[in-house]
C-alpha cells in the first residue's frame, strides 16, 4: 500500500474542494481543478446557489477567488438571493474575493450583420479573471446566449472555443445548464464540457418534494454513482453521502445506563452499549416516549448532548407531559444538552428527512439521538425505501458512536414482534412493551426481546408509569399465568398476609423458646442455690473435723510431755540406726 | 475618446426633438485589435455613414483589448458590435457589417424604397 502512494497520488485528478457539505466525500475531493463542471438541472433545482456556494467557499475557505458570470439574474439579485442564506455577497465582491459579472443580451436589440465571434465574452471574462486572481468561474445559465444570438453554428463554435480556452486559462469552472427533453442539457452543452457532469434534480412524489444530486460523469475520478439527497437551508447546499459509510464501525465496549435502573438489571446490571442502536416498540400508549425521555434524561444527567426528533408531539407537549411522571427535560433544554427537532413527517419526503437528520447531527454533535417514533414515516411511502432509510440512519449514527432510541409503534392486529417498518434486523437492543389484558384490566408489560453481545434477562416486567418515572415490577407468575395491576397487587397481598402469619409463628417460637430458657435459668439458679448450701455445710463440718483432729494431736503431745515420752524424738533415732 | 463622447452628448439632449435627419448620430464600434473582422467593420460603417449621415456622425471606435473593462458598459459579447448610441433609443449590430441592408435595418436608417 505504502509504495504505491506516491504513484496514486501522481495519477489522481487534482481537485479542488466545493465546501459545500458532503459534495466532496462522494466526488472524493471535490470538482477537477482547472477543468470546467457541467451542472445541470430543471428550473429551481439549486444550480445557481450551488454555483454560488462553490465560489463563496472557495472565496472565504480555500482562499481562491471567483468569477460569477450571471446570464440571468443581475447582481443585486443575486447579492440578494443569496443573502437569504447567509452569505455576505457585497462584501466579498468589495474585497475583491468574488467579481460579479451580469451579461445581458436582448435578441430585439440585435442585429445581425456578418461575420462576429465571441471574443466580447472571452475578453469579459478574462478581464474579470484577471482583476482578481480568479481561481474558479461560474457561467449560470450560458445557454441563454442560445436565446439572444440567432446564429447558432458560430455560437456553437465559440462555446467550444469558450470551453477550451477555460481550459487553457486553468480556472475551475462550473457551467450551468437547463435540463432538455432528451439530453441533459437544452443545448447539448454536455457536448462540450465533458469532465464533469452533476445533474440536481427536484422530484415531486406524493405530495413531497425531494432534492437529489448525481454525479453523471466524472472523468479520471472514482465517485460515488447514487443519487444523492440535498437541501438546501439557510446554511447553503448540503449533500448526504449515505451510502459511502460501510459496515466498519468501531464499537465500543463501554455501557450507558437506560434511565431506569430496573432495566439496566435486565441488560447484564449496565445497560445498553455506548453506540448501539436501541428500538422499543409497542401498542399505542403503553409508554414508549417515557422510555425515551427516561434514557433523554439519563444521558443529560451524564452531561452527554441528546438530540430528540419528535415526529408526533411539540417539544412543550412533550415536556409537559413528561413532567407529570416526573422527568424534567427543561432544564436540560436550557442548558443546551437537550436540542429537540419536531417536524412531522409529512413535511417532506424520506431522503430530506434524511438530510434534515444528517445535517442536524452534524450540527449538534450529540451523544444520544431520540427518534420517536419511526413508523410515521410509512404514511404514504413504501415500506422498502423507509426501511433503507432507516437503514442508512443507523449505519450513520454507528458510524458517529452515537447511541441511538428508536421508537415505533406497532398495531395490535399484527404479530408483536415483528415492528412495522421491519428493522428488527438493525436493532442491537430490542425492548418490548406490550398490554397484558386480564380481570378486566389493561397494564403494560415490558421484556427484552433481543440484545446483541450481553446476557439480557428473559423476564416479562410489569411497566408502571409513576410520577416518578417508570418502574419495573416482577410480573407474578403463577398456575393461572402472569399476573399484573390489581391481580398481581392481590397476589403480593396473599403473599403478605402469608409472610405475616409466617413471621407472627416465628415470633411466638421465638417468645416460647425464651420463656423455656428462662424457666431453666430459674432452675439452675435454683439448684446452683442448693449446691451452695450443702457445700458451705460440707465445708463447716470439713472444718470441724479438722480442728478435732488437731485437738486430738494436741492432746496426744501434752500428754505424753506429761508422761516424758518422747514420742517425737523416737522417731528420729530410729532413722539415724 | 471619452471627452468627446460627453460633451456631444449633452449638446444632443438639448437639440431634441428627434428628426432623425437633423440629428447628430453617435455610434460606437467595439472591436478587439486589428483583427480582420474588426477592419472590415469600420470600413464598411465608414462607408454606410458617408453615404447616409453625411456630417452628422461621430464614430468611436473602443478596442476591448485596450480598454476591457468597456465591454461591461454596453453588454458587449460578440465582437465586431457597433452601438447607435444616439438617437435613442440604442440598438446593437453585430457582425463585421458586410450585410449592408441588415445594417441599414438595424440602424433604422432603411432607406426608403
Amino acid at each position: 500500500m505504502k509504495k504505491a502512494e506516491p504513484r496514486s497520488v501522481l495519477m489522481n485528478l487534482l481537485k479542488s474542494p466545493t465546501g459545500i457539505q458532503g459534495f466532496d466525500e462522494i466526488t472524493g475531493g471535490g470538482l477537477p481543478s482547472g477543468r470546467p463542471t457541467l451542472v445541470c438541472g430543471g428550473a429551481g433545482c439549486g444550480k445557481t446557489l450551488f454555483g454560488m456556494e462553490f465560489l463563496i467557499r472557495g472565496a472565504t475557505m480555500f482562499n481562491e477567488p471567483g468569477v460569477f458570470m450571471s446570464f440571468e439574474e443581475t447582481n443585486e439579485e443575486l447579492i440578494k438571493n443569496v443573502s437569504s442564506l447567509g452569505f455576505d455577497l457585497e462584501d466579498l465582491v468589495r474585497h475583491k474575493k468574488i467579481a460579479l459579472d451580469h451579461v445581458h443580451i436582448e435578441r430585439s436589440e440585435i442585429e445581425e450583420t456578418g461575420e462576429y465571434d465571441l471574443e466580447g465574452l472571452f475578453i469579459r471574462l478574462n478581464y474579470a479573471i484577471d482583476s482578481i486572481g480568479a481561481k474558479r468561474v461560474v457561467l449560470d445559465t450560458i445557454e441563454s446566449l442560445f436565446a439572444g444570438l440567432p446564429n447558432q453554428l458560430i455560437l456553437r463554435a465559440e462555446l467550444r472555443r469558450l470551453f477550451r480556452w477555460l481550459k487553457t486559462k486553468g480556472v475551475t469552472a462550473i457551467i450551468t445548464g437547463e435540463r432538455g427533453g432528451e439530453n441533459l442539457t437544452r443545448q447539448g452543452l454536455e457536448e462540450y464540457v465533458s469532465d464533469c457532469v452533476i445533474m440536481l434534480d427536484h422530484r415531486v412524489t406524493e405530495q413531497t418534494s425531494t432534492r437529489r444530486l448525481r454525479v453523471v460523469k466524472y472523468r479520471g475520478s472514482m465517485h460515488g454513482t447514487n443519487e444523492y439527497p440535498f437541501i438546501i437551508d439557510e446554511n447553503g447546499f448540503s449533500v448526504l453521502p449515505i451510502t459511502s459509510i460501510g459496515l466498519g464501525h468501531i464499537v465500543s465496549n463501554k455501557r450507558i445506563s437506560s434511565g431506569i435502573p430496573a432495566l439496566d438489571v435486565m441488560l447484564e446490571g449496565k445497560g445498553f452499549y455506548r453506540g448501539s442502536t436501541v428500538l422499543v416498540s409497542g401498542t399505542a400508549g403503553v409508554g414508549k416516549t417515557s422510555l425515551a425521555a427516561h434514557f433523554a434524561e439519563a444521558a443529560c444527567k451524564r452531561g452527554e448532548r441528546v438530540l430528540y426528533f419528535c415526529f408526533e408531539e411539540s417539544p412543550n407537549q412533550l415536556m409537559r407531559n413528561m413532567r407529570s411522571i416526573g422527568i424534567k427535560l427543561e432544564p436540560h433544554v436550557q442548558k443546551g444538552l437537550l436540542q429537540f427537532q419536531a417536524t412531522r413527517p409529512t413535511l417532506y419526503g424520506l431522503e430530506m428527512h434524511l438530510a434534515v437528520t444528517h445535517k442536524a447531527v452534524n450540527a449538534f454533535k450529540p451523544d444520544v439521538v431520540i427518534l420517536d417514533p419511526i413508523n410515521t414515516f410509512i404514511i404514504g411511502d413504501k415500506p422498502n425505501e423507509v426501511k433503507t432509510m432507516l437503514m442508512r440512519i443507523v449505519d450513520f449514527l454507528k458510524g458517529n458512536h452515537i447511541t441511538a432510541l428508536f421508537t415505533s409503534l406497532s398495531s395490535a392486529e399484527r404479530a408483536q414482534e415483528s415492528s412495522d417498518v421491519g428493522i428488527s434486523s438493525l436493532i442491537d437492543t430490542w425492548l418490548l412493551l406490550r398490554d397484558i389484558e386480564l380481570n378486566g384490566e389493561r397494564n403494560r408489560g415490558m421484556y427484552v426481546l433481543k440484545s446483541r453481545g450481553m446476557a439480557n434477562s428473559n423476564q416479562i416486567r410489569e411497566f408502571i408509569l409513576t410520577d416518578h418515572g417508570v418502574e419495573l415490577r416482577e410480573a407474578y407468575i403463577g398456575a393461572k399465568g402472569v399476573l399484573t395491576g390489581s391481580a398481581r397487587i392481590a397476589q403480593e397481598a396473599l403473599e403478605n398476609a402469608e409472610l405475616l402469619t409466617h413471621k407472627q409463628d416465628i415470633e411466638r417460637k421465638r417468645r416460647e423458646l425464651e420463656r423455656k430458657r428462662k424457666v431453666l435459668g430459674a432452675q439452675i439458679a435454683a439448684l446452683n442455690n442448693d449446691f451452695e448450701s450443702a457445700e458451705s455445710e460440707a465445708l463447716k463440718m470439713i472444718e470441724t473435723e479438722k480442728d478435732m483432729i488437731k485437738r486430738l494431736e494436741k492432746d496426744k503431745i501434752e500428754m505424753a510431755v506429761s508422761r516424758k515420752s518422747v514420742i517425737e524424738n523416737r522417731k528420729p533415732s530410729k532413722l539415724k540406726k | 475618446m471619452k471627452p468627446n463622447k460627453g460633451s456631444s452628448d449633452k449638446k444632443l439632449q438639448k437639440s431634441k426633438p428627434p428628426n432623425k435627419a437633423d440629428d447628430k448620430w453617435v455610434l460606437r464600434l467595439y472591436v478587439a485589435g486589428q483583427s480582420p473582422k474588426a477592419l472590415t467593420a469600420l470600413a464598411n460603417l465608414r462607408k454606410i455613414c458617408e453615404e447616409q449621415l453625411e456630417g452628422k456622425y461621430g464614430i468611436e471606435v473602443i478596442d476591448l483589448l485596450i480598454n476591457p473593462q468597456l465591454g461591461k458598459e454596453d453588454q458587449i459579447l460578440a465582437l465586431p458590435t457597433l452601438v447607435r448610441k444616439l438617437p435613442v433609443p440604442v440598438r446593437k449590430i453585430i457582425g463585421d457589417l458586410s450585410d449592408t441592408e441588415r445594417v441599414l435595418v438595424g440602424l433604422d436608417l432603411k432607406a426608403v424604397g
